[in-house]
C-alpha cells in the first residue's frame, strides 16, 4: 500500500501542550493555572438570544461571509471601539472562531515558499497554518527586555525578499505582552516601506488594561494591507460558541471568502444570532469581565513579586509569563514537577516556541478563590526548590 | 477608583485593606482613606451579610407589603416613611412609581406576627388608606447572587 498521508501533515508538529493535557487530565483535583478560555459563563442575554434564535427555527444556512445583522454590527463595533473602519458588504468575513480566519487569511495570501514572519512565544496555530499553506515560517525569538513587544530591528533582521506577511498577535497569548501606538507606528512603517503584508491576530483586544487597545489597522497606509482578525471568544466568553471574523481589503476578503465558503460554508447560525445581541448591548457585561480580570493581574503580579520571582508586567490578555530560570530547571521541568509535588497545572513556556524556555504560562481565568489556593501551593513548591538548592 | 472599590466591597465586605490595594493598584493607606470618606458621606451605609435563612433551621418570614398612602398638609412622604421605617420589624422602605406608594419589606419569625404587625402597627396610621402583604415564598437570587447550588469549572484543564 502506499502512504496514505500528506507529507506536509505528517510533518507537521502536534501541539506541545496536548502532551501535558495528558498528564494533567489523568491527575485527580490538580488545581489548574493551565486555561486558555475565561472563566465566566457567557452573559445570559446572549445565551437567551441564541436559544430565540432556535425557538423562531433559525436554524438554516447564513450566507457564506455571515448574517448581513452580524456583519453590519462588527463594522460598528470596530469603529466604535478601535476607530477602524470597514464595509460590512465587502470587508467582513464571519469565521468559525478566531482559528479560522488565521488559517484563511494564510492560505488567500501565501505562494509557496514565500516567507511568513511569526513572532514568538505566541499562540499555537500560526507555524502550522504557514506550513499548510506551503508557506515558509520565519520566528522571530521576542525579548522579555522588551516586554515581549516586537521591535523594529527585530522585524527588519527577519525580512528577507521572500517575505510576504508578518503575523501580529497582540495582546498576546502566552505573554500578555501588548504594542503600544508608538510601538506599531515603526512596525507599520516597515511594512509599507518593505511592501509587507499584515496578519494582526487582536482577538484578546478587549482586555487591555493599559488604555484602549490600538489596531495597526489605523496606521497611516495600513487599512489596505492588513487582515485583522478578532472574535467572540474572549471578550464575550463564547469560546464554545465558535465565532470569529476577519476584515480587511475586499481584495483579500474576497479570496477568504472563496476558501471559507469551500471548507465551511457558513458559521455556525445560532452563535451568529448571539453574537449580535452581544456587540448590541452587552459593552457593561464585557466592562465587568475586564474589571475582574484586572484585578486579578495585579493580584497575581503582586504574588510573584512577593515571591522574588522575575515577572514582566502584562498588559493584556488574561495571562503573566514568570522568569524562572534562577531554579535551574527546563519549563517543562518545573511544571511537571509542580503539577506532580503540588498538583498545580501551568504550561510550560516551550508550548509557544522554543524561546519559551525559561518561562511559565499562567492564566488568570479563574476566580480570586482559585488563584489563592494555587499561588499557596506554588509557593510550597518554590520553597520546597530553594531549600533543596541550599542542601 | 471609588466605583471600582465600591463594587468589590458590595460584592466582599470582609476583604483585607491589604488585599483590596493590590485589586485596586493602590495603597492600603489610600484605600482606607477612601473608605472612610465614603462612610462619611453615606455611600457605604453598613458591612451586612448575605444569609440565606432558609438554608437554616430558624423560622423566617419575609413580607413584601404594597402599602398606599394620602399625603396630608405639612406631612409628605418622608414622614409617613419615617413613622414606618423606625419600627424596628421593617427592614427595607422604598418609595415607589406606580401603583402605591411604599414598598415595605418586613422580617417575622412567623406569619401570624407579620399579620399581626400589618393589622396593628401599619394599617392603622392614618395616612395609610391601604396595604396588600405579599409572603416570599422562595429566594433564589438575592442582592446579585444566586442562593442555590455552586457551579463546577468544566473547562479542560489545559488548552492553548
Amino acid at each position: 500500500m502506499r502512504n496514505p498521508l500528506s507529507n506536509v501533515v505528517t510533518e507537521m508538529k502536534p501541539s506541545g501542550i496536548r502532551k501535558f493535557f495528558d498528564i494533567v487530565s489523568e491527575m485527580k483535583d490538580a488545581i489548574s493555572l493551565g486555561v486558555g478560555e475565561p472563566d465566566f459563563d457567557t452573559p445570559w442575554r446572549i445565551r437567551e438570544e441564541g436559544i430565540y434564535s432556535l425557538e423562531r427555527g433559525k436554524t438554516f444556512y447564513t450566507s457564506n461571509a455571515g448574517l448581513f445583522e452580524l456583519k453590519e454590527e462588527i463594522c460598528k463595533y470596530l469603529s466604535r471601539k478601535y476607530n477602524i473602519h470597514y464595509n460590512h458588504k465587502n470587508e467582513v468575513l464571519v469565521t468559525v472562531g478566531g482559528s479560522e480566519a488565521i488559517d484563511a487569511a494564510l492560505r488567500a495570501m501565501v505562494n509557496p515558499g514565500e516567507e511568513v514572519i511569526i513572532p514568538e512565544p505566541c499562540y499555537v496555530s500560526y507555524l502550522p497554518c504557514v506550513q499548510l499553506a506551503y508557506g515558509v515560517p520565519v520566528t522571530i525569538e521576542l525579548q522579555e527586555k522588551n516586554q515581549f513587544r516586537l521591535t523594529p530591528e527585530e522585524l527588519l533582521n527577519a525580512i528577507t525578499d521572500k517575505t510576504k506577511v508578518l503575523v501580529l498577535p497582540f495582546p498576546n497569548n502566552p505573554t500578555g505582552a501588548i504594542m503600544e501606538r508608538s510601538d506599531l507606528e515603526k512596525i507599520a512603517k516597515i511594512c509599507v516601506e518593505k511592501d509587507i503584508f499584515v496578519i494582526s491576530d487582536e482577538i484578546y483586544s478587549e482586555l487591555s488594561y493599559n488604555g484602549r487597545h490600538v489596531s495597526i489597522a489605523e496606521m497611516p497606509g495600513m487599512k489596505e494591507r492588513t487582515i485583522v482578525i478578532n472574535g467572540f471568544s474572549k471578550a464575550f466568553a463564547m469560546t464554545g460558541w465558535r465565532l470569529g471574523y476577519a476584515v480587511g481589503p475586499e481584495l483579500i476578503i474576497a479570496q477568504m471568502t472563496k476558501i471559507h465558503q469551500f471548507a465551511i460554508m457558513c458559521a455556525p447560525t445560532t452563535s451568529q444570532y448571539a453574537a449580535v445581541e452581544a456587540l448590541r448591548n452587552c459593552d457593561e457585561d464585557v466592562r465587568q469581565m475586564v474589571e475582574a480580570y484586572n484585578q486579578r493581574r495585579r493580584y497575581l503580579v503582586n504574588a510573584f513579586k512577593e515571591m522574588n520571582i522575575e515577572c514582566f508586567e502584562p498588559f493584556g490578555a488574561f495571562y503573566i509569563f514568570p522568569n524562572i530560570k534562577k531554579f535551574g530547571l527546563s519549563s517543562e521541568e518545573f511544571a511537571t514537577e509542580l503539577l506532580m509535588r503540588e498538583k498545580v497545572a501551568v504550561v510550560p513556556g516551550t508550548a509557544f516556541g522554543d524561546c519559551g524556555e525559561g518561562f511559565l504560562r499562567i492564566s488568570y481565568a479563574y476566580s480570586l478563590e482559585n488563584l489563592k489556593e494555587a499561588l499557596g501551593r506554588f509557593k510550597n513548591f518554590i520553597e520546597y526548590l530553594e531549600t533543596k538548592k541550599n542542601d | 477608583m471609588r466605583k471600582e472599590l465600591l463594587s468589590i466591597i458590595e460584592k466582599n465586605s470582609r476583604i483585607e485593606l491589604k488585599e483590596l490595594a493590590i485589586l485596586l493598584g493602590s495603597t492600603e493607606v489610600e484605600v482606607a482613606n477612601t473608605l472612610a470618606d465614603l462612610e462619611k458621606e453615606n455611600i457605604i451605609c453598613g458591612y451586612h451579610t448575605l444569609i440565606n435563612w432558609d438554608n437554616t433551621s430558624d423560622e423566617k418570614v419575609t413580607a413584601l407589603i404594597e402599602v398606599k398612602v394620602t399625603p396630608q398638609r405639612g406631612l409628605g412622604f418622608d414622614k409617613i416613611a419615617e413613622r414606618i421605617y423606625k419600627f424596628n420589624e421593617v427592614n427595607a422602605v422604598y418609595l415607589m412609581s406606580g401603583g402605591f406608594d411604599f414598598m415595605v419589606m418586613i422580617e417575622e419569625k412567623t406569619m401570624k406576627e407579620v399579620s399581626q404587625f400589618v393589622s396593628e402597627k401599619l394599617a392603622p396610621i392614618e395616612a395609610i388608606r391601604g396595604t396588600a402583604t405579599h409572603f416570599v415564598l422562595k429566594k433564589y437570587k438575592d442582592h446579585g447572587s444566586v442562593l442555590m447550588g455552586e457551579k463546577k469549572d468544566e473547562r479542560m484543564s489545559i488548552t492553548p
